[in-house]
């Protein structure tokens, strides 16, 4: 998968969680946490999501890495590259 | 084999079911009854759909709403807003003898109706509400500390006190008279500060609409399936025996019966302590009337009402106990459709062994005889309806036994929590009235957090 699709991936995963949200202008470098308030509890579900879905496992230590979505896709890119879209 | 057997397709059965079918465990809901919801169910009669247990949802915050229990929990359920239908109140009372406090889902009206009825304690209900403190995570409410105590140490005046105090015992108090100051804290936040709502339909729409989506991810629901016994060995489950004698294996069971009731299911248990189980309960009178409240003067959504300055939140020693109640009539909701008939729902406390030692025809007899008390006690403090009543029906302590299971018929359950939903068994845990909050969406939250922590581990 390149940046883009972990992207669309990402957002998808996230319209799953916040379906109310409207994520077109979701901001690339702003926390996740300031944009859509969300909390621990959601943080465990996209890492969750992308594990049921793309069977990737993320430690939990690597969890801050997913604060924004520049930052999670930059975490994800290499994990991810050799997954078939 | 299961990965998750749960007990019972109420709220909080149903809200972890569906988190864990969602992440493809393999999780069937075993029903004693024939029908979902257990204390906040439904039945049919004479043609109209009754409700029982649930007046209102708390903790009510408007779409787009981020932050709270509300939002925290339709992100879990992956439900979007419009999908629980929820209208708001348009407004609710406390009545005392001589004095009304209005509230609504806007927290300014309740506190100038305070400043007016009781201008010296303006700066402290001030105080008070900066003393809540944020239990965001609905994780514990226990404090061990009285929320008597520390509210009248910023209240110092005993009225307001008592009518601060009947709404929130009356929905969700599942001790006499006090709760933990940290229950008080959520339980204010989600009746003034968040606020009151309901389906236009009913209880029955929440309910449908988990256990579709329950169903659509896979999960299995049985009904009229009740279990007989937990069958343990070495600290842990081994097997769920049925009433039928089938037996059913699964890596973890989750029980939202109660915590004596499931103590009472485990076979390793000789006798469960049942001195643990609550001893409040309910009876509800329920009038239909031939118009809507609206058109007798009555617009209030709930009123909560108490015949003289102290309010005795306990055990009646006689049947019921008509001093205070809860009058709730489901059309003054902002639908955009009005319901097609007017009914009114009068709750007061009630004796759980008063009734079920009683026979047949004196059971009988008692509900009318309790119909009429409960009435005539209520039109003291909303518009005289006796002569619109076109049907009526009455729920008692031994009706809510008979849906929820509850011994003494204990709607808010044990009056001690089990936070942490562990029990004896590694691999039994529980959710539901006894393990966290009241309320609908307090126990949905309750099994979506047993659920997360303890069930959607690798």
């Amino acid at each position: 998968m390149t940046a883009d699709d972990i992207r669309e991936a990402v957002v998808e995963i996230l319209s799953d969680i916040a379906p109310d949200e409207d994520l077109s202008g979701l901001k690339e470098e702003v926390p996740f946490r300031d944009q859509l308030e969300l909390d621990s509890m959601d943080f465990l579900d996209i890492v969750m999501e992308l594990r049921k879905q793309y069977r990737i496992q993320i430690p939990e230590e690597d969890y801050p890495e997913l604060a924004s979505m520049k930052s999670t896709v930059a975490y994800l890119e290499p994990v991810m590259k050799d997954i078939e879209k | 084999m299961y990965d998750t057997i749960i007990i019972g397709a109420g709220m909080s059965g149903l809200a972890a079911g569906i988190r864990l079918a969602h992440f493809n465990r393999r999780v069937c809901i075993l029903e004693r009854h024939s029908a979902i919801g257990g204390l906040n169910s439904f039945y049919r009669q004479g043609g109209r759909d009754f409700d029982v247990g649930l007046h209102a949802v708390t903790n009510y915050t408007p779409k787009g709403t981020r932050r709270g229990p509300l939002a925290r929990l339709l992100r879990q359920l992956r439900l979007a807003w419009d999908e629980l239908s929820l209208s708001p109140q348009v407004g609710s009372s406390i009545a005392f003898p001589g004095v009304k406090l209005k509230f609504s889902n806007n927290f300014e009206l309740f506190r100038s109706e305070v400043v007016r009825a009781f201008p010296a304690q303006k700066d402290n209900l001030q105080k008070l509400v900066d003393e809540l403190a944020d239990y965001e995570q609905l994780g514990r409410g226990d404090t061990d500390r009285s929320a008597r105590k520390i509210v009248s140490s910023f209240i110092d005046d005993p009225l307001l006190v008592e009518m601060i105090f009947c709404p929130l015992l009356f929905y969700g108090g599942a001790r006499e008279h006090d709760m933990d100051f940290g229950q008080f804290s959520i339980m204010f936040r989600a009746i003034f500060l968040e606020g009151l709502a309901r389906p236009l339909t009913g209880v029955r729409l929440i309910l449908k609409r988990l256990v579709k989506r329950f169903k659509d991810l896979g999960g299995e629901l049985r009904l009229r399936t009740g279990v007989d016994r937990i069958v343990v060995k070495d600290d842990n489950v081994e097997k769920v025996v049925l009433e039928d004698g089938s037996e059913l294996e699964a890596g973890n069971v989750l029980s939202s019966a109660g915590w004596v009731e499931t103590m009472r299911m485990c076979d390793d248990i000789e006798k469960a302590d049942v001195q643990e189980t609550g001893t409040l309960s309910f009876i509800e009178s329920i009038s239909v009337l031939d118009t809507l409240p609206q058109s007798l003067g009555h617009d209030r959504t709930i009123v909560f009402f108490n015949d003289s300055e102290k309010f005795a939140y306990e055990k009646p020693q006689g049947l019921a106990d008509a001093r205070s109640g809860v009058i709730c009539s489901p059309n003054n909701f902002v639908y955009g459709e009005p319901l097609e008939e007017g009914i009114m729902r009068i709750t007061s406390l009630a004796n759980y062994d008063r009734w079920a030692e009683l026979d047949q025809e004196s059971y009988r007899l008692a509900k009318l005889r309790w119909y009429d008390r409960l009435v005539d006690s209520a039109v003291r403090f909303v518009p005289d309806f006796r002569s619109r009543v076109i049907e009526t029906d009455m729920f008692t302590p031994t009706t809510i036994r008979r849906f929820t299971g509850h011994h003494n018929g204990a709607v808010y359950g044990a009056p001690k929590k089990r936070y942490d939903g562990r029990t004896h068994l590694d691999n039994l845990y529980i959710c539901g009235t006894d393990q966290g909050f009241v309320g609908i969406i307090g126990t949905l939250v309750s099994g979506i957090s047993i659920a997360n922590k303890y069930l959607l581990k690798e």
